[in-house]
């Protein structure tokens, strides 16, 4: 297929998964409404998405119908949820031709809708029908390639692209929010707040329920972190995305007659930390440090599928 | 009295047997049924993003195409007329482009000038004395005809450079059969749904064998281009990539494209880009839109280009006058089509006429297309008559003139009743080495606007299903 395609099926998996993470960052933002905290929940939601320096040249305080508006329909944030749907369909348009139908709908259908989302007619009172819309949108897309596109070279490099993202949202979910409870951990960890804001943490990856089925105890910080990080059962976790990255990896090379690079190296060594991984170890190393090693060796790795498909 | 001829109701006002079952069709089903299925037929074009762009308008620039549910029937025996009369006018056409860029016997019998060809701005210097496959330069052209009586149609133009339009008498037959199920149990419709095959293996015809899969290609503008969806949809339904100029490399005079497992050679290419563009070596520097080196590839065989460089100076309106008369001189027969009596005002005779009769005539520019630039002489104010005067004065040679042709009518859906709206029809020949083929049908064109006969889209036109019906059933 045509490095261009690979690369545009690659961002338009990468943009639709973006923005329905960003949903997910707002609803847990919301649900701390009320909480003392509420302004630097915002503030995690900001920097988790990568934007905060921008909001800050932008706006002189965090409230939080500035803040929902700026991931949601905010025109100058290039990383919010309407900018992400734009960056989708101009990839799906790009290469029409390796979608099939019922993925180019989804997209175009959800672009057409998202026209009414405008930075004007943003109103607080919509959000949450928005952030509905937004959840629908992106499993209607994830169902339409799952079911009709051909177990071709198109469908891994989509797979790829969605996992890519989802591995990156999560390490930085997670530090960000590790971050914010920091210096409140060496007081003492297990205050009510605590409880709300690790809950928080979960909600923003859609866990609250997973945690319980699989601790079946009240939320402690070293299993949420080892939830999003090493459980194989939780399907945001960075292991679970780096096993479908692997086995993304490998078809591909398949396709290209056993041809591997740089990008099967790193993704493999990657994956077999986590796979072989503990959380008792990582928090020793840092949890910071480590979730910061892992953003950065996620991206090294989606220059190296680049370098090895896309130009 | 009538002034048109309606393709339904004919000159003296009965439905024409074509149309029986439209117009039962029409008397039996509700307005409001229509307008539902109008509805939804926009809905279903947006959905899929059949839209194309208008250049002079800022803000949204995917528009769609407005579709009128009812469609546009003619019958077997008209089809058959028409489709001689196709495939002897492009015939012509081909064996002109291949004698203008060849030998040049036509300028030998009198007919054209050399200095008329080579001044021409669509003639292609690099193309003289290049051996193209199978002696073809036009590979789909498309031919606007229009009607004005029961056996009266005339070709208004020829289109022999990147005609579009064919995805959406496609996805217009798509749509209708989604639609109304129960109309095409009723009658016999042939298909159209073949022509993606019939390019493809027309395309593959234009490449000699070479013992693999020869790799076909669409090369775009990219997305931004008014017609991109056609250029996309067309790949998809061959099932070939669609290539950007930044996909495709020369290397040794041949042509690669860059894809996920390396270089791989191309073999054809069905460009939607204009000659400018093709390759900044020889045509535009600053076009990135082609390839550099893809015209030596080209002249070296190694590539086929559908349609070749240069093929448009078959189809501007000074050309268009001497088509009938090409016809006899290289296929030794009478034309079948008729072509609209022209005046070209280069002539001086013919100019003083055309001033004198402005309110009668239609005039355009010799060079322009898309119904951009032209006089509707009866349509027109005074004023703006007189001022048109003065520019065809100042450059006469720019322009020709023609009658304002009593374009038939067919009903078109408007509102709440059907009314009779003027039509077009623009059928897409395919010439290959594999001989010439037409799908039986087009694209009609309809102007909208009561009275109008300007059915460009840029202007406010829509388009229609074309019904060529099957003969007793037969399978033509």
């Amino acid at each position: 297929m045509l490095s261009r395609a690979a690369d545009a099926l690659f961002w338009l998996a990468r943009n639709m998964e973006r923005m329905d993470n960003l949903a997910r960052l707002i609803e847990a933002a919301q649900s701390m409404a009320g909480v003392s905290s509420e302004a630097e929940e915002w503030r995690s939601a900001l920097a988790a998405a990568g934007v905060d320096e921008l909001y800050d040249e932008t706006y002189d305080e965090i409230t939080p119908d500035l803040a929902a508006r700026f991931l949601s329909s905010g025109g100058v944030n290039p990383s919010s949820i309407i900018n992400c749907l734009e960056n989708a369909r101009i990839n799906a348009r790009a290469i029409r031709t390796a979608l099939t139908r019922d993925m180019w709908e989804a997209v175009n259908q959800g672009w057409i809708e998202s026209r009414a989302l405008t930075d004007d007619n943003f109103s607080p009172a919509l959000l949450a029908e928005t952030l509905d819309w937004v959840r629908t949108l992106s499993t209607r897309f994830s169902g339409a390639y799952e079911t009709t596109m051909l177990r071709n070279e198109n469908y891994w490099f989509v797979r790829l692209g969605t996992f890519l993202e989802r591995a990156d949202n999560t390490a930085r979910i997670l530090d960000v929010k590790y971050h914010l409870l920091l210096p409140r951990e060496s007081s003492g960890v297990g205050g009510m707040l605590d409880y709300y804001q690790w809950t928080s943490v979960l909600r923003a990856v859609s866990a609250v329920r997973a945690y319980q089925w699989v601790y079946r105890e009240e939320v402690r910080p070293w299993n949420v972190a080892e939830l999003m990080i090493l459980r194989t059962e939780m399907p945001r976790s960075l292991r679970a995305c780096y096993d479908h990255i692997i086995y993304c990896l490998d078809q591909l090379a398949e396709i290209h007659g056993g041809k591997r690079g740089e990008a099967h190296r790193l993704a493999g060594a990657i994956a077999a930390e986590l796979r072989f991984g503990r959380i008792s170890d990582i928090f020793e190393t840092g949890l910071h440090e480590t979730l910061t090693t892992y953003i950065d060796r996620t991206r090294e790795l989606g220059d190296q599928i680049s370098n090895l498909y896309m130009r | 009295m009538r002034e048109f001829f309606d393709e339904m109701y004919g000159a003296d006002g009965e439905v024409r047997a074509a149309y029986t079952a439209i117009a039962a069709w029409l008397a039996e089903t509700p307005p409001a049924v229509l307008e539902t299925k109008r509805e939804e037929a926009e809905r279903l074009f947006r959905r899929v993003g059949i839209t194309f762009a208008v250049y002079t308008e800022g803000g949204d620039t995917e528009r769609l195409i407005p579709f009128d549910i009812i469609p546009r029937v003619l019958d077997a025996d008209e089809w058959a007329f028409l489709e001689r009369g196709l495939v002897q006018r492009v015939t012509a056409l081909n064996r002109f482009l291949a004698d203008a860029y060849g030998e040049r016997e036509i300028v030998k019998a009198g007919k054209l000038t050399d200095e008329y060809i080579d001044t021409h701005p669509a003639y292609c210097p690099q193309m003289q004395g290049v051996a193209v496959p199978s002696g073809i330069y036009t590979h789909i052209a498309g031919i606007d005809l229009v009607r004005t009586g029961a056996n009266d149609f005339y070709v208004l133009e020829d289109n022999c450079r990147t005609p579009s339009g064919v995805s959406y008498m496609l996805e217009n037959r798509a749509v209708m059969m989604r639609l109304f199920p129960e109309l095409f149990a009723r009658v016999g419709v042939a298909p159209v749904a073949r022509y993606p095959q019939d390019l493809l293996a027309m395309l593959r015809s234009l490449t000699t064998p070479i013992g693999e899969e020869p790799c076909v290609v669409v090369l775009t503008p990219g997305q931004f281009n008014s017609a991109y969806y056609e250029h996309s949809f067309l790949a998809d339904e061959m099932g070939v990539e669609l290539v950007e100029g930044v996909d495709i490399i020369v290397r040794d005079k041949k042509v690669y494209m860059r894809t996920t497992d390396g270089l791989k050679r191309v073999h054809v290419i069905y460009r939607r880009i204009d000659d400018d563009f093709l390759d900044p070596l020889v045509f535009r520097p600053d076009s990135a839109l082609g390839a550099p080196g893809l015209m030596e590839a080209y002249r070296e065989g190694n590539v086929a280009l559908a349609n070749a460089p240069g093929a448009g100076l078959a189809d501007d309106k000074a050309v268009y006058m001497q088509v009938p008369e090409m016809i006899r001189f290289y296929l030794g027969e009478e034309p079948i089509l008729k072509n609209v009596p022209t005046w070209d005002c280069a002539n001086e005779g013919a100019l003083a006429y055309v001033l004198d009769h402005l309110e009668e005539l239609v005039v355009k520019e010799t060079r322009g297309s898309g119904g951009y630039g032209m006089l509707v002489g009866p349509h027109a104010t005074k004023k703006t008559r007189d001022a048109f005067a003065k520019k065809l004065r100042l450059n006469p040679s720019a322009y020709v003139a023609q009658p304002t042709l009593a374009l038939s009518t067919c009903p078109t859906f408007a509102g709440d009743t059907a009314a009779g709206r003027h039509v077009d029809l623009r059928p897409f020949v395919l010439s290959g080495a594999n001989g010439v083929r037409i799908v039986p049908g087009g694209l009609t064109r309809v102007a909208l606007q009561e009275g109008s006969l300007v059915v460009n889209s840029s202007q406010g036109g829509g388009t229609k299903d074309t019904w060529v019906l099957r003969r007793n059933g037969g399978d033509r």
